[in-house]
């Protein structure tokens, strides 16, 4: 009997693989051995021994270097609250249906469908020191300098704002209109107004979601390229460290040396979900306790 | 215990764009009362309840609570109690925490919150649970949980929108006694929704039955149970045997009405006249057994019978009436030919649609 459960046992451990292995071809192929090999040619430098940590110990020397790590940081934490609040904000006043929901729901999404390229082009053209906003506003006489709105911080937080609302508001928008409507019923009918009704039934409910969506936004803005590019100031305030690892593949030919800001870069971003996951953690013990059965 | 009101004056109209939820509906509640919405679904007891509560808003009428008008107050004004049929507690919070809720938003000291919910809990048989999560209850126990919460505030009128549904039917009958229980030990005012027609009848002073949002009958769970006031109550409470009647001579009480199979005498009904056609009807369980002294008989033979346990359900096919539903103790099977009788103080007749 124990034999016949075994065999039965190891067949479905064969299918299982078998199953399994599409996706984990495409997981080693696409993101292990790329990785690995990142790791690897990140220790051997380009003059020096092979196996050295130089290039490591020249980036956290070099205050030009490793302050892309804060300055990539002052660029995506901003981005990243600023996103998850107004995220918040709309998906929680939409979470019954609204007048117009698919056309509004519509607008907010759009820029997900536009590429970065061309929504950095659209900013320089509304946002630009010549573009429409500035024009009008000159024209009207409200201002008499033109604003600089692009070419530094503000233009890169505007691209990544765009970039990263739409994603987040849908997220929201999901997990919130998920829960129990007869939850706010019963709140309302035991003495809860609008406000604490967001403040002691919702939001504790909402906020595993709004950590998780708050994770993602983070590390897709800390890997801002395109549009430090394009709307910032990439030798200044917006040289983000994705740029520095370009600088040196792309300016410098110094593969192994981009490689290791490669691997920080993907350290910072680690520490980050870690720090993230740890929050949620804490936070969230005796809610998903009491979501499990209802 | 709780604040007392002495009456409800409800007059309201809703309607959902061109549909008609309820068309100036009518409820007068007194103080002290449990009044249940009977019907089936969408006959628009759960939007009655509502609208009452203050979640739903009406599209025309009045709530009057004594002699304050209390349609334009939103429903966290009200100081009225809910139950919902899902439960509906805060799945963050724990059992304390939930009874709590209402307690801590009046800013109540600590000393009196730990009290009142103490106390309650222990009326709801939940006492040691205060620790947990609404996720680690049965459903009864959850239930038990929002009833709790809803009373601990002293609420001026409960509102029990089919709160054992969820159930099953053992612990149904259990909880329908508690809350019959409780109405009367805390001397609340309750108005209760249900499609439930045992419920009904086991808890209130007084049953409103629904039908797409129009008032069909008003009355005691006895009036309701032996006295419908047309098919559809009929039907709902139970009576399966419905036979088209033309009325004819009235005498002393009694009346004489012509179906197809012949002359069956009944209790006279107001408002019906000779030559009027009409509806008799009866209960499965009213129909007896054997010839009796040979008025309102009918002969036929056994086509169905489902057991019950205690009795057993059998229709007849009968000569000239169609199928008869009954319900008898007594052993008959399939294929059987039997007699029937109609007893005539069981008979109702109902006006025709």
């Amino acid at each position: 009997m124990a034999r016949a459960r075994t065999d039965e046992r190891s067949e479905l451990d064969l299918v299982a693989i078998l199953c399994l292995a599409p996706s984990l071809l495409y997981v080693i192929c696409m993101f292990v051995y790329p990785f690995l090999y990142g790791v690897y040619a990140s220790l051997q430098p380009v003059k020096g021994p092979a196996w050295s940590l130089k290039n490591y110990i020249s980036f956290f020397t070099d205050a030009y270097q490793y302050k892309t790590i804060v300055t990539t940081f002052e660029l995506a934490l901003p981005n990243s609250i600023a996103v998850v609040l107004l995220g918040l904000f709309f998906a929680y006043n939409m979470r019954r249906g609204i007048w117009a929901e698919r056309t509004i729901t519509t607008i907010l999404v759009l820029p997900i469908s536009l590429g970065v390229v061309f929504l950095s082009e659209g900013i320089l053209g509304f946002y630009g020191t010549n573009g429409w906003l500035n024009q009008m506003l000159l024209g009207a006489g409200l201002i008499h300098e033109p604003l600089e709105l692009t070419h530094n911080f503000i233009g890169v937080i505007l691209s990544l704002f765009m970039q990263n609302f739409p994603f987040c508001f849908l997220m929201l928008l999901g997990y919130i209109s998920g829960i129990d409507p007869s939850l706010e019923s019963s709140a309302r009918m035991l003495g809860a107004g609008p406000w604490t009704i967001f403040r002691r039934v919702m939001l504790p409910l909402i906020a595993p979601g709004l950590v998780i969506a708050f994770a993602l936004v983070f590390v897709m803005s800390f890997a801002v390229f395109p549009s430090a590019v394009m709307v910032g100031q990439p030798a200044g305030s917006t040289r983000s460290i994705s740029i520095a690892a370009y600088q040196q593949a792309f300016e410098q030919y110094d593969m192994s040396y981009a490689s290791a800001i490669a691997v920080i870069m993907g350290l910072c971003q680690l520490l980050a979900l870690i720090v993230i996951v740890l929050v949620r953690k804490r936070m969230t013990i005796a809610t998903t306790m009491g979501v499990g059965k209802r | 215990m709780a604040d007392s009101i002495n009456k409800l004056r409800v007059s309201i109209t809703k309607r959902y764009g061109g549909k008609t939820v309820l068309d100036r509906f009518p409820l007068e509640i007194r103080g002290g009362e449990f009044v249940t919405f009977l019907g089936p679904s969408g006959c628009g007891k759960s939007t009655a309840l509502g609208i009452i509560a203050g979640l739903v808003p009406p599209t025309e009428g009045e709530i009057w609570l004594d002699d304050q008008r209390i349609d334009d107050l939103p429903p966290e004004k009200r100081g009225f109690g809910m139950v919902f049929q899902n439960y509906a507690l805060f799945p963050h919070l724990t059992v304390f925490d939930n009874v709590a809720f209402g307690l801590s938003l009046q800013h109540r000291p600590a000393e009196e919150i730990k009290e009142r919910v103490t106390t309650m809990l222990g009326l709801v048989r939940l006492a040691g649970y205060e620790d947990r999560f609404p996720g680690q209850l049965s459903g009864g126990q959850q239930q038990r949980v929002a009833i709790a919460r809803a009373l601990v505030l002293h609420p001026r009128l409960m509102l029990f929108d089919e709160p054992l549904s969820n159930l099953d039917a053992k612990l149904r009958v259990e909880m329908r006694a508690e809350i019959k229980q409780l109405h009367s030990r805390l001397k609340l005012t309750s108005i209760y929704v249900t499609h439930d027609q045992a419920e009904a009848l086991s808890l209130s002073d007084r049953i409103v039955v629904l039908r797409e949002g129009v008032l069909m009958q008003v009355g005691t769970p006895q009036e309701i149970h032996d006295r419908p006031a047309n098919v559809f109550v009929a039907d709902f409470m139970g009576f399966r045997n419905f036979f088209d009647v033309k009325l004819g001579q009235a005498n002393g009480g009694q009346i004489d009405v012509s179906a197809k199979s012949g002359t069956y005498r009944t209790r006279a009904a107001e408002g019906l006249t000779i030559g009027q056609d009409a509806v008799l009807a009866i209960r499965p369980d009213d129909v007896k057994i054997g010839g009796g002294d040979g008025s309102n008989k009918l002969r036929g033979k056994v086509e169905l019978v489902e057991y019950l346990g205690r009795e057993i359900e059998a229709a007849v096919m009968t000569e000239g009436q169609g199928r008869v539903w009954l319900r008898t103790p007594e052993k008959i099977a399939l294929g059987d030919a039997i007699d029937l009788t109609l007893p005539a103080d069981k008979l109702v007749l109902l006006r025709k649609e």
